[in-house]
């Protein structure tokens, strides 16, 4: 007990420490040990079977579900990283009074606060086959009859992920690029860079850690994703997580543990890569 | 040097303003047309024409056979908000605070705390069910439900709560100490008014975050849904603008809460700017 008196840290931290243990470290454990377990129609059965796995790693509908998971991910993180950098250089070297550069930055946030279902639903009288898009063009005659891919298909399913993500590249890109040192911008263009070379050459390296901790968040999100995909899609389409979530409902609990397990490993793959750009600490 | 500068950025200042309108509007029309449309009148449907304009849809919304049981997973979700934002108000300052000094297995915790923030929900979800389940403890709202949020709010706790004290200047305290404070009188005078605003921010992120969470609740709400589990559930059966009706409600209401959020943290900085005029 002398620990606790000398460093109250101890002490303070306890509470943190509790909630990671009992809400992330127990489940994810439970997670691993179930994804060896059997199972039949009506119940789980303790066992060791490398069965769940065997099934997920050589079923082709696995192989299809990655494909399209990473397709929405690298289009989402590609179309999200320009928006969010644009949206971002914006607010930090065009707008001169940090009353209007806050007000606008907390207009680019709040969206975050509301809730992510009603965001998905309300594309339903914009983009269904009578919404506004379709009535539209066709009034103005640019199409005779109603596009169908605007809704429930993989456009609308990009189209949700970059309307809800885009603000988790705009804030830390935002956080890097005020830190700029703004005689570095000056110096680049007294010496003859034309814009384009000063962003690319200059303002990009420097926010290189904001950069990614917005793909860390946009990637992973897309990545465990379901109820978008699910939503967006109409059910066409099947992501990993979509997967998962049909498991679930069907109380195929290994099975799916086994595919949460593989999500697991490769998330934490794609974030040992991206991790390597930053230093955490220093950012904040 | 500002002459040339101005021209420059003249440049690029025009098609730049437009992309970030063009980018707002993006962000919020959609859920402004779900707000006009949530005004349908009586005959109207999901989309566009107008059929008239009534408050026809709020009034169903509170009636029960229409949308199975809104008022109770209404307050379900502000109750769960609540704890869940005083927990992590609390729990992510007393972490903040302790990260002010090193300790043993301060960098693991921090970093399974951004784990906690960055694994899929689906997986905290499946396996907070699941442990329950197998524990024989039912998984209900208040509990299983509870623990899932926090492992999302916290972390953003954590990080708000670890900038401002990167930031925060240290002679404060310390003056207050040379003047014979104790270390309690030093909190409660000096340090929790200057952290204050971002406390309301942490408060807030608590709140909206946990009452509009849906992916990790799915595996651990238990018998009674949280609204937007029951949100998602009219997605599938409801095809009436009541939808539209609810959505603008909740969004209305997150959007007060936030309002009333940065009004505070404004309120406090200005009756501090004025208490101490030397920038304190």
């Amino acid at each position: 007990m002398r620990f606790l008196t000398a460093n109250p840290s101890y002490l303070q931290v306890t509470p943190l420490a509790l909630v990671i243990l009992l809400f992330l470290l127990f489940p994810v454990a439970t997670i691993v040990i179930v994804s060896f377990w059997d199972y039949n129609a009506y119940q789980l059965l303790p066992d060791f079977i490398f069965e769940n796995y065997e099934f997920l790693l050589t079923s082709s509908v696995t192989l299809s579900a990655y494909l399209k998971t990473f397709f929405f991910a690298i289009t989402t993180w590609v179309i999200t990283l320009t928006l969010g950098f644009t949206v971002a250089y914006y607010l930090a070297f065009y707008i001169r009074s940090p009353l209007l550069q806050g007000v606008l930055f907390v207009l680019c946030t709040v969206p975050f606060l509301t809730s992510n279902i009603i965001r998905m639903i309300s594309w339903i009288p914009l983009l269904g086959r009578n919404g506004l898009v379709n009535s539209t063009l066709q009034e103005i005659n640019l199409i005779d009859a109603p596009i169908e891919w605007l809704l429930y298909s993989d456009f609308a399913v990009v189209l949700a992920f970059v309307h809800l993500y885009t603000l988790f590249m705009v804030v830390p890109i935002f956080n890097s690029m005020m830190r700029i040192d703004r005689n570095l911008i000056e110096a680049s263009i007294d010496a003859g860079a034309s814009a384009f070379q000063t962003i690319f050459q200059v303002v990009v390296p420097l926010c290189k850690s904001g950069i990614a901790i917005g793909s860390i968040f946009v990637v992973t999100l897309v990545m465990g994703d379901f109820i978008t995909v699910s939503l967006m899609s109409g059910g066409l389409s099947a992501s990993v997580g979509v997967l998962i979530r049909n498991e679930i409902s069907l109380l195929q609990y290994p099975a799916a543990a086994a595919g949460a397990v593989v999500l697991l490993i490769t998330v934490l793959i794609m974030l040992s890569i991206m991790f390597r750009f930053i230093n955490i600490k220093k950012e904040l | 040097m500002a002459a040339p500068d101005k021209a420059k950025r003249k440049a690029g200042f025009i098609p730049l303003t437009i992309v970030f309108v063009l980018f707002i509007i993006f962000l919020y029309g959609p859920t402004a047309t779900i707000a006009i449309l949530s005004f349908q009148g009586p005959e109207g449907g999901l989309t566009f024409p107008m059929n008239g304009i009534s408050l026809h849809w709020f009034r169903q919304l509170f009636e029960e056979q229409q949308v199975g049981d809104f008022g109770g997973s209404l307050t379900r979700s502000i109750l769960l908000g609540l704890c869940v934002m005083l927990c992590t108000a609390v729990f992510s300052l007393l972490a903040g605070l302790a990260y002010r000094r090193s300790f043993k297995g301060g960098n693991v915790l921090f970093y399974l705390t951004l784990v906690s923030l960055i694994l899929p929900s689906i997986l905290i979800s499946l396996g907070i069910g699941i442990m329950f389940d197998r524990t024989g403890l039912s998984p209900a709202w208040y509990s299983s439900a509870f623990g899932a949020h926090l492992t999302w709010t916290l972390p953003f706790g954590l990080l708000i709560m670890f900038a401002v004290f990167n930031r925060f200047n240290k002679s404060y305290e310390a003056a207050a100490i040379d003047m014979g404070a104790t270390a309690w009188q030093t909190f409660r005078l000096v340090v929790f008014p200057l952290i204050l605003p971002s406390l309301i921010g942490v408060c807030l992120f608590g709140f909206t975050l946990s009452y509009d969470e849906f992916a990790r609740t799915l595996m651990t709400a238990g018998t009674f849904n949280t609204l937007p589990l029951e949100i998602y559930g009219m997605t599938t059966n409801v095809t009436t603008p009541v939808l539209y009706a609810l959505g603008t409600l909740t969004t209305l209401f997150s959007f007060t809460l936030i309002s009333a959020a940065l009004i505070t943290i404004w309120a406090v900085r200005r009756s501090r700017a004025r208490k101490a005029p030397t920038g304190l």
